[in-house]
């Protein structure tokens, strides 16, 4: 089944068998304003959770982006760092940075779904 | 707890993100964000709340001299009205802060020095205050500064002030109500206005009508600095960076050798400098800031960067940053090493696009 989570970090991390694709949300994009610069990792390195699997820079500030799951990275999303403004796309079609092949999922349980992420953010504004 | 200007609720009125900056809490964007603030600073006018800064002033007979003591600048050819940018030193030769002079009198100066120094600052002229010179601090006074090309239209529009006639690096005042000078931070044409506190909200609300006006945070007031190649204090210069170190010698003026800090700085004029402060532009991609290592091919580490950004103008990351002056000519090859990786980079000449300043008359 595949689904959406998200973390407090706003990242939004998108599963689909083993395969996890992990980017930000709206929400991080929003708050980083123009965006000018994405960096990303080689395929091939095993990350665990809360591993530095890209970074997301704009005219303010760089942005690391950590991996909410551990695996393998199997796939990063070169064309998005030349084109940035795929980043505002859905992480499930071309805004996503790095697909991961999940080697332990337990982590993902105690991340949010849709709903909660919606509430945390009206939480925190 | 932070402190405020006067225009502190104007800026939380319009939504302003804001954040600490040398002890105040200071607009850092508003609704445009940074990028499009920066660029419309370069094609309009944007309107900056710098009130943060300090305004003092010397006045009294020998307040020449003392200022010739204080920096190492010569002040005969000062004309009245005419404004100049120098530093303040330290025994070592280090830069104690950096600021703009202007004289409003014979025996009369008015100094604009920064947030972060303005303690120190006044302790130290206080220190070296000689007999017959008063001393004034114009802490109830705000500052706000209007850069861009429409700014000189903007003020006639808004003011029915025509400082057509007003040159670059001078003052224009009335009544001492109204402080108007013309200089900026942005390379761009523009005019500094100084306003008592209590006149500081209405004349901001008033330029800010303007339709070519917006209001511009501090995040963009960096990166068009940096554009311009100068220096942020604390940052490209400091206490242990001398003016011919940081590339400023031209604000020393050949007819003073009396400054405090000469036994140390004049040396250097004659025997060269070993470090110099330099532009460096990221030739690969990447975004280098503030404290990424500078190496050479051989990937020694022989610097790091005082300053860096993105550059919304030129969309490449630049930056400063002192290297051993045998690599500070221009187009010399380098790396920035960000996050672990090394990005090509070169020295390149500062300013890194050429200023819009109305040309001194």
């Amino acid at each position: 089944m595949a689904e959406f989570k998200y973390t407090k970090d706003h990242e939004c991390v998108y599963v689909e068998g083993d395969i996890a694709s992990v980017g930000i949300t709206q929400h991080a994009q929003d708050a980083l304003g123009d965006l000018v610069f994405i960096e990303l990792p080689d395929t091939g390195k095993s990350v665990a959770v809360g591993d530095e699997v890209a970074v997301v820079e704009s005219v303010k500030t760089a942005a690391e982006v950590y991996t909410p799951v551990a695996g393998e990275i199997v796939e990063v999303n070169t064309p998005i760092s030349d084109e940035l403004e795929l980043i505002s796309s859905p992480i499930n079609e071309n805004g996503w940075l790095v697909k991961l092949k999940i080697s332990d999922a337990s982590a993902l349980d105690a991340l949010m779904d849709s709903a909660a992420y919606d509430a945390y953010l009206k939480k925190i504004d | 707890m932070s402190r405020h200007t006067a225009l502190h609720a104007a800026h939380v009125a319009l939504s302003a993100k804001m954040g600490a900056f040398a002890g105040y809490d200071m607009p850092l964007y508003y609704g445009l964000g940074v990028k499009q603030e920066h660029e419309w600073v370069r094609e309009n006018a944007g309107l900056f709340d710098v009130s943060h800064m300090g305004q003092v002033s010397l006045t009294g007979k020998g307040a020449q001299d003392l200022l010739e003591r204080l920096t190492p600048s010569s002040y005969d050819k000062l004309g009245v009205k005419r404004t100049k940018y120098t530093v303040l030193m330290n025994e070592e030769g280090g830069i104690i802060d950096d600021l703009m002079v202007t004289r409003t009198g014979d025996d009369e100066f008015h100094l604009v020095i920064n947030a972060g120094c303005k303690d120190k600052d006044i302790a130290w002229i206080k220190e070296n205050l000689t007999d017959g010179i008063e001393f004034k601090h114009f802490d109830d006074w705000a500052l706000m500064a209007l850069q861009g090309p429409k700014a000189e239209g903007i003020i006639k529009d808004v003011l029915g002030i025509d400082l057509s006639d007003t040159p670059y690096m001078s003052l224009w005042y009335k009544d001492y109500t109204m402080f108007i000078s013309r200089v900026g931070y942005t390379g761009e044409d523009g005019f500094e206005i100084s306003v008592q506190n209590d006149d500081a909200v209405d004349l901001w609300n008033k330029l800010l009508s303007h339709d070519a006006v917006e209001p511009i945070g501090l995040a963009a007031r960096d990166s068009l600095r940096l554009e311009m190649g100068y220096c942020l204090y604390g940052h490209d210069i400091d206490s242990k960076t001398t003016p011919i170190e940081a590339g400023i010698g031209w604000v020393m003026g050949k007819a003073n050798t009396g400054f405090i800090g000469a036994d140390k700085v004049l040396p250097q004029k004659e025997s060269g400098v070993t470090k110099k402060r330099v532009g460096i532009k990221l030739t690969g991609k990447g975004i280098a800031r503030e404290g990424a290592e500078i190496r050479n091919l051989e990937d020694e580490v022989i610097g790091v960067l005082s300053s860096g950004g993105f550059s919304p103008s030129l969309s490449v990351s630049i930056g400063q940053g002192y290297v051993p002056t045998e690599y500070a000519d221009a187009g010399q090859s380098l790396f920035v090493n960000v996050r672990g990786r090394n990005i090509e980079a070169e020295v390149a000449k500062m300013p890194f696009m050429p200023p819009k300043t109305k040309a001194m008359k």
